[in-house]
């Protein structure tokens, strides 16, 4: 919260975008090379986190607001206004009331994060995302003491939204996770992806980021944010309960009832891409599980 | 109407066999070339399956076009049955080789998930259709031919299901498919008695 920091200027702005992403692969591969070493012989290192294309990041997306083909989003997003821009925040805090985008970017230090990204729908991507920790805001807006959970909501515009024509789910989209899951260092609000401002299909102006959840709980374009006392009821939850799960964390071992979760497609592979094992809290573990002591994940799935 | 059906006359089957694969390789070289987008497994495996239901609606009209209507395409009639478990065929290989690839997925997803068991059914219900959609077999059953060949209604059904239930949310596309099914096949219910009564003149029950 130290400085403002605007998303005027781009990564690509200092570096050349091609050199940016060479120079970032050979510090991974240093890393993992370090890494490997350290382990004496040990015949696993951790797979360097490449990310996707831009192209790839920005056409395959679901945001069933503009439609439920994946095309959709990249072709009627830009209906979407996106400035001004506020996000109501209320419920149990100090300081409800709408916050704008830019009085919000305004208090957050903005950040760089590469994550990997699971959809519930068995692909994958890795996502190089600009934002801060959800924390902060939260911190910003005072989370009073009975708090317990925290829900959110996407932006509901039929008339910029052609997909909402449908009752496809019971609009507007709605997300929520655990206070502690929230508070969690890894959950961050995205504001862009490769040093530039979020494109609307991809959840403009600011969408959360949970990368241990299956994507669905990564809700887009928010403009509520709701500290409540009970857990609150999700879009995909209410639409279908035996399928989509509140917690919804990434875990190969429970299916959903229609597909296997055990393995996965990282986008980008072509026509002849193998599938990858799904890791368990999408390769978050260490800094996720423990929110889940004793609990039957596959009961709360 | 009768201009129309003149003119399908001089059309030569072979030409539709030849039209109806044209799309399976065009499609295949855009997965190849970036065409489809950058997920090409599932959109070839998508392309694939709906011209599957779209040519399984066409066969399934086909009757009720020449009762109805008068327009005759029963010379077509077994090109499109082909052409649409031909369809069915390279969706289900995308899926089985380029999709899931782990067999032991393969059969755990056949045996545990309905919409795929539904699938699957279908398929299996279309294999003595096409095995029997020849001029020998139409001969060699005779009688039965006709009969057997009814399962199209059964695999109609299931491959409308099928894609009702493997869609997320409440979605209109599937819906219409099974709907379109749904009402040809009642089309028919009448028309049990209108045919017997047609069927004594007919040379031989080519499909």
């Amino acid at each position: 919260m130290a400085r403002r920091w605007t998303n005027d200027l781009t990564l690509a702005d200092a570096t050349p975008e091609a050199a940016f992403w060479n120079r970032r692969q050979i510090m991974a591969g240093l890393a993992g090379s370090g890494l490997a070493a350290a382990l004496g012989g040990q015949a696993y290192a951790e797979e360097a986190l490449e990310p996707n294309t831009w192209e790839e990041v920005t056409n395959y997306c679901n945001f069933y607001e503009f439609g439920t083909g994946k095309g959709d989003p990249p072709k009627y997003a830009d209906l979407m206004t996106t400035k001004p821009w506020s996000v109501k925040v209320d419920g149990l805090v100090d300081k409800p009331g709408d916050y704008s985008f830019e009085q919000i970017l305004g208090e957050m230090t903005l950040e760089e994060r590469i994550y990997r990204f699971r959809c519930v729908e068995a692909w994958s991507m890795v996502v190089p995302w600009q934002g801060f920790e959800l924390a902060d805001l939260l911190d910003m807006a005072g989370v009073q003491k009975g708090a317990k959970y925290v829900a959110f909501e996407t932006l509901y515009r039929p008339s910029e939204m052609p997909g909402t024509a449908y009752k496809v789910l019971d609009w507007p989209y709605r997300e929520g996770l655990r206070l502690d899951e929230a508070m969690n260092p890894l959950t961050m609000m995205a504001t862009g992806i490769f040093g530039k401002p979020l494109p609307n299909q991809n959840g403009a102006p600011l969408r959360l980021v949970v990368p241990w959840k299956y994507g669905f709980k990564s809700i887009k374009s928010v403009v509520r944010i709701t500290l409540t006392d009970q857990e609150p009821p999700t879009s995909w939850n209410m639409a279908n309960g035996r399928e989509y799960g509140f917690y919804s964390n990434v875990n190969p071992d429970v299916s959903h009832p229609r597909w296997s979760q055990a393995s996965e497609r990282r986008i980008g592979g072509g026509l002849f891409a193998k599938r990858q094992p799904t890791l368990m809290f999408n390769g978050y573990g260490k800094e996720v599980a423990a929110l889940y002591d004793g609990m039957d994940l596959a009961k709360h799935f | 109407m009768d201009t129309a059906n003149q003119l399908l006359r001089h059309f030569p089957v072979w030409a539709v066999y030849l039209l109806g694969t044209l799309p399976a390789f065009w499609l295949f070289y855009l997965g190849l070339t970036g065409g489809l987008g950058v997920e090409p497994i599932k959109a070839l495996e998508y392309e694939y399956g709906e011209l599957a239901l779209q040519l399984m609606v066409l066969t399934l009209s086909i009757s009720p076009m020449r009762r109805l209507l008068g327009l005759n395409l029963m010379k077509f009639r077994r090109s499109i049955g082909l052409l649409c478990f031909f369809y069915v065929s390279c969706h289900l290989l995308v899926w089985l080789v380029l999709d899931v690839q782990i067999l032991g997925q393969i059969l755990a997803d056949i045996a545990k998930r309905p919409y795929i068991t539904i699938g699957m059914g279908g398929f299996v219900l279309m294999l003595p259709l096409a095995l029997t959609s020849n001029n020998f077999s139409v001969r060699r059953l005779g009688r039965a031919w006709p009969r057997l060949h009814k399962l199209t209604y059964a695999a109609g059904l299931l491959g409308a299901l099928h894609y009702v239930m493997l869609v997320k949310g409440f979605q209109i596309e599937p819906l219409f498919y099974l709907g379109a099914v749904v009402v040809l096949l009642a089309l028919r219910l009448p028309a049990a008695q209108f045919q017997k009564r047609q069927s004594a003149p007919r040379a031989s029950g080519r499909a």
